[in-house]
């Protein structure tokens, strides 16, 4: 116990660091593929055949192969395929390749759940804004818009809880994520080694994030239920 | 002279043809009622009107001017589609409230967006928008939902949408307002409400259009009436003499179904 102790105050510091890695990752994840998940649900729906087609299936690639393969191909193609590794190999550039994985993936999920909201406004919205005289685009913002996001706050929550859980496939490119952090104390680190409670530590982490989240999703939802 | 002008409108969806050469015209303060069996084309016709379908022939004209010719390309571009399409207003059968605003935000929105484009809306935007408000509290008021201007559309009874759905459009003053089938998605008690307040625009002289299986209603608020048939105008005149003496041998089977009913 006295051991435990000891080891608690290098460990938390360790895995707070870890954790800060993690939340970087999410929140860039979440502010390229919010917007990018937006840009692709439209290419998606494009009139013109040609793009909507190469924009479903870039989706159906992205969508249909493990993210951590998308990761490793992403980190490791440039430099062993074309002798370029453009990301570097330090921790930065772990990121930043971690973060153009993540990016993509989640844009194109996030592209299929904005597509499911927009379709599910019925046509009447949109020929009632346009019998009023409003532009497409002020009929996207002004009537659409807020519907939408209605329709979709429940399935994007649920990717976001994801997302959290998700970060940790970072560590297959050895990112300083919480999970690397708490592994480290199996090899060693800090004078600390062979033990395993850090990694399982790291579970309360992910617990209070995504359960700060889930308040935070049920207010949003909340809020939203001043019209149907 | 007349208000509308409506020249042989053509309008076929791939291979089938609705609307086989559709022309009326109206006048000034007079009330057209649709009246003609389901699938007739009624709905597309007023569809063709308001540009949410594209006429493929025909040409439209408000007060002798043109505002569409499926001719001439010019018609169709977006902006002049927007400017021309303002001189009518529809209300659906479904109503189509915006749910995120109360009654009287629906009422105001399209003219707000519009008053963004006026010259001297930052300098007057206050007053301007007053003035909307303004308008949009008499709309409603006029409609008997003076006191459910805040009520979101989920709060209101079907009756009351439908009201809020004529006051939106009524909000940006068109010449000629179309109604498809106002009352049919209502429960028969409250068709009474809405009928009524048509009845009371008909009485201020309001130029309309009425797409209706309300017979009994047809002939006693329009001047004319129009009866469609498998996409044709089968016949037209005024409300009494299609009501009372139908020449065609369609138009007398269809009304025999409502005499014993509903008129
Ligand atoms: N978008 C469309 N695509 C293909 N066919 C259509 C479309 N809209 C209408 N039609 C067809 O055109 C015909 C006329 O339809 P329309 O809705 O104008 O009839 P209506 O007179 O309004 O009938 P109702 O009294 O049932 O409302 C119908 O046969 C319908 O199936
Ligand atoms: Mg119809």
């Amino acid at each position: 116990m006295d051991l435990f102790f000891e080891q608690f105050p290098v460990v938390f510091k360790a895995l707070n660091i870890g954790f800060l890695q993690t939340l970087k990752l999410f929140f860039v994840t979440l502010v390229g593929a919010l917007p990018l998940g937006l840009l692709i649900s439209f290419g998606s729906r494009s009139k013109v055949k040609i793009i909507s087609a190469v924009f479903k299936v870039f989706i159906w690639i992205i969508r249909g192969t493990p993210l951590m393969i998308q990761l490793l191909i992403i980190y490791y193609f440039p430099g062993l395929v074309f002798n370029n590794p453009i990301w570097g190999g330090n921790e930065e550039g772990r990121f930043t390749a971690s973060a153009v994985a993540f990016i993509i993936n989640y844009a194109c999920y996030f592209s299929e759940i904005y597509r499911g909201g927009i379709q599910s406004i019925p046509a009447g919205q949109d020929e009632a804004g346009l019998v009023l005289g409003m532009t497409r685009s002020q009929i996207f913002f002004k009537v659409k818009l807020l519907q939408m996001i209605k329709r979709i706050v429940p399935p994007i929550s649920n990717e976001v809880l994801t997302l959290v859980k998700d970060t940790s496939l970072a560590r297959i490119i050895a990112l300083q994520e919480i999970i690397w952090a708490g592994q480290s104390f199996m090899k060693g680190s800090q004078g600390i080694s062979g033990v395993i409670w850090p990694l399982f530590f790291t579970g309360v982490y992910y617990l209070i994030c995504n359960g700060l989240l889930t308040l935070l999703f049920g207010k949003l939802e909340k809020k939203l239920e001043f019209f149907r | 002279m007349s208000l509308l002008t409506a020249s042989h409108i053509c309008k076929s969806f791939e291979k089938t043809e609705v609307l086989k050469d559709i022309s009326f015209n109206l006048n000034e303060s007079n009330v057209l009622s649709i009246i003609g069996s389901s699938g007739s084309g009624k709905t597309t016709l007023l569809r063709c009107l308001n540009f949410l379908e594209k006429a493929d022939k025909g040409r439209i004209l408000v007060n002798d001017k043109v505002i569409f010719d499926a001719e001439d390309e010019s018609y169709l571009k977006p902006a002049v589609l927007r400017k021309n399409r303002l001189h009518f207003g529809l209300v659906f059968q479904s109503f189509n409230l915006f749910p995120q605003y109360t009654a009287l935000k629906n009422v105001m929105l399209a003219r707000m967006l519009q008053a963004k484009n006026d010259p001297d809306y930052k300098l007057h935007k206050k007053e301007i928008n007053e003035a909307i408000e303004a308008e949009a509290v008499a709309l409603l008021s006029q409609m008997g939902l003076k006191d459910r201007m805040m009520n979101y559309p989920h709060q209101l009874s079907g009756g009351q949408c439908q009201r809020v759905a004529i006051a939106r459009a009524l909000a940006l003053k068109p010449d000629i307002l179309c109604f498809d089938e106002p009352t049919s998605a209502l429960d028969p008690e409250l068709t009474g409400e809405v009928l009524k307040v048509i009845r009371e625009l008909a009485e201020q002289k309001a130029t309309m259009i009425i797409v209706t299986h309300e017979m009994a209603f047809a002939r006693d608020v329009s001047d004319e009436v129009m009866f469609m048939d498998n996409g044709y105008v089968l016949e037209q005149g005024p409300s009494a003499e299609i009501f009372e003496n139908p020449k065609e041998e369609r138009t007398k089977q269809f009304l025999s179904r409502f005499i014993s009913g509903n008129l």
